[in-house]
């Protein structure tokens, strides 16, 4: 069973103040800690896993900056036996359909059973890569996975749907599948891992290595334009209540006991 | 702007809300650009659905058959790309659900159509579209628009538009696209329920809700003493529970339950939108996280900005002062 799992470095947001660049485009990515997409860590333990019961490699794959073979070498440090990055300059800027277009085409010469992705990237949460990639491929698919069983020719999986409904299918293999977080717990690299996969190689490939025109990705090939970045609007917003925490704690109790909640 | 396609969906015999949300939002477009608003329905014995939608769209365009029961995007697809080739609408709105993104970006490719997701607006200028969508977990917006296409396909997020009352009398159209089998390579098997855990939030009128912030698993002993002094339950995010550090029954959001308390305190808790469609109805929200830029505070009535290790335990105290 060898598996292709997809990843994506992205920055962690949720607690960073975080600035819109000039040109309005991006945001200001200086200072901010990179990281692999949290479903995507889900999605490489799965593979793990399943390599474990069943044989097989796994190769890890992103397009991505030279910054993100640090998520290719801490996914080999894990266990996986071969590392791509898809690198081009003529891969920026791409939408998402845009980027599924690059890594299928990084995929014609790999041999694998079974693709895995995360579900959704945080940081532009298109939730489109792993769907639009399995179409490009001409395989099946399935997103929001949050079981996976292995059987002979197929998989059984679990979708998990509005209000934690799960909808149980069969697919064939090949196929791709979209892992949701929370599908099994991901371990920890070794410190040895960590260490042996350092000194490991990384496979480029660039658009003119996968016969790819470079008007077919990135910005030039995306349906999708993006215009402009803005913060969302406050609205109404919160009352906040100010000052040292007991005396913002003394606020709200007050505010509680008003309500009658205390 | 000529057409406006809205993909109706339902589960169950029912409808869902996103759909009149869509139809709600697409007959804005429409009335502000000329065009007709168009629902297509799919599924196997959906007359009464039919007509229910007549009144929110001109035309109810609707595919009945056997295999399509149960949504499963291997059989649904090829039959709305179909549809989607022969009419040529400006834009097909589909729900940005676990069913639509199953679904939308296969149909993007199979057609060629540039695609954006989870939009929560949708505007037409002249016959451009633009939407706007979230990225960074709801910290900044993007407008996108699209590049020379003659259809637009977008995923819409649910509750971004409200539902409103329909007043159309459109027509209903029975196609007869051709649906294939249900392909050996992708069967649906069934639906499993979420268990039933020992304590239902959703009956309780006070939850304390708390999320990644609270960073160890021992660390929850905080937020539970806070829930103990208000006769409250402890809710959470979806990381607590991916984390096991709290049962699948207590997580508040799209993916788990939804809740109306009285009220909802959230701790370390962001508030990304499939965690905020969960409890946004709560009556009183009060929000505690240390990012004065953290989206919680946009939907909460009251915050605390700062250090929920130093801010819970002297709300504690405060409370039990009140309370003396
Ligand atoms: C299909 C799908 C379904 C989903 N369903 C759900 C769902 O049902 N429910 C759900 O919750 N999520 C759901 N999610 C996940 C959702 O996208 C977010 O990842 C999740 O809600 C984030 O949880 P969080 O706010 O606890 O964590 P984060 O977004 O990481 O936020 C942590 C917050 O804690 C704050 N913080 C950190 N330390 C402190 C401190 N010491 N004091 C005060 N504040 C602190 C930070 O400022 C930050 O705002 C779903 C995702 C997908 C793709
Ligand atoms: N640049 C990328 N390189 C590799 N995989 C990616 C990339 N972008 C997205 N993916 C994969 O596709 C999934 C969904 O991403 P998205 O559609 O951007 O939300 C992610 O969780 C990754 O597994």
């Amino acid at each position: 069973m060898n598996i292709v799992v997809c990843v994506k470095q992205v920055p962690e947001t949720a607690e960073a103040d975080l600035k819109i660049a000039a040109g309005g485009k991006g945001i200001v990515e200086e200072g901010l800690a990179l990281q692999i997409n949290e479903s995507d860590n889900y999605a490489l333990e799965e593979a793990l896993l399943i390599t474990e019961e069943h044989d097989g490699d796994i190769t890890i794959m992103t397009l991505g900056h030279e910054s993100s073979e640090e998520v290719l070498r801490m996914s080999m440090a894990k266990g996986a036996g071969t590392a791509v990055r898809v690198a081009d300059p003529a891969f920026d800027g791409g939408d998402a359909i845009a980027t599924a277009t690059a890594l299928a085409a990084a995929l014609k010469d790999v041999e694998y059973d079974l693709v895995l992705t995360g579900c959704m990237a945080s940081d532009d949460g298109a939730t489109q890569v792993g769907v639009a990639l399995a179409e490009l491929l001409d395989i099946p698919h399935a997103t929001y996975v949050t079981e996976v069983e292995v059987g002979s020719g197929e998989v059984t999986v679990g979708r998990e749907l509005e209000g934690g409904l799960i909808e149980k299918l069969t697919i064939k293999l090949p196929c791709v599948l979209g892992i949701q977080t929370g599908i099994n717990e991901p371990r920890y690299a070794s410190i040895m891992g960590i260490a042996r996969a350092s000194k490991r190689e990384i496979e480029l490939k660039s658009a003119g290595d996968m016969g790819l025109d470079a008007s077919s990705v990135g910005a030039a090939g995306s349906g999708t334009v993006l215009e402009e970045l803005t913060f969302p609007p406050v609205g109404e917003g919160a009352d906040i209540l100010e000052g040292t925490p007991s005396e913002a704690s003394g606020k709200l109790a007050d505010i509680l006991k008003e309500k009658g909640f205390v | 702007m000529n057409e406006i396609l809205v993909l109706a969906e339902h589960r169950g015999g029912e409808l869902r809300d996103v759909t009149f949300e869509m139809l709600g939002k697409a007959g804005a477009l429409a009335g502000a650009s000329g065009g007709a608003v168009t629902a297509l329905l799919l599924g196997a014995g959906v007359r009464d659905m039919a007509s229910r939608l007549t009144s929110y769209a001109d035309e109810v365009l609707v595919v009945d058959h056997g295999n399509l029961t149960d949504f499963n995007s291997a059989v649904y697809q090829p039959v709305i790309a179909e549809v989607v080739k022969s009419r040529e609408p400006s834009l097909v709105m589909v729900g940005h659900t676990a069913f639509g993104v199953d679904l939308a970006p296969s149909l993007a490719v199979a057609l060629g159509l540039p695609l954006a997701s989870d939009c929560i607006d949708v505007v037409l200028d002249g016959g451009a579209v633009s939407v706007t969508r979230q990225i960074y977990g709801g910290k900044v917006d993007a407008r996108l628009s699209f590049r020379d296409s003659a259809t637009a396909l977008v995923t819409v997020r649910a509750a971004a538009f409200p539902v409103e009352d329909g007043a159309r009398s459109g027509s209903v159209t029975e196609l007869d696209t051709p649906v294939s089998d249900e392909p050996a390579f992708r069967r649906f098997v069934q639906y499993v329920e979420a268990a039933i855990g020992d304590v239902d939030i959703t009956k309780s009128d006070v939850i304390i809700a708390v999320g990644r912030g609270i960073k160890e698993e021992e660390n929850l002993a905080l937020v539970e003493e806070l829930a103990g002094l208000l006769g409250g339950v402890v809710g959470c995010s979806r990381p607590v529970v991916d984390a096991g550090w709290l049962p699948k029954d207590r997580q508040v959001g799209s993916s788990g339950k939804t809740v109306k308390p009285k009220l909802y305190v959230a701790i370390g808790i962001s508030g990304q939108f499939q965690h905020m469609s969960g409890m946004k109805a709560a009556e009183t929200i009060v929000a505690i996280n240390k990012d004065p830029k953290a989206p919680i505070f946009s939907e909460a009535d009251y915050g605390i900005v700062g250090d929920l290790f130093k801010i819970v335990p002297a709300l504690k105290e405060k409370i039990a002062e009140a309370r003396a």
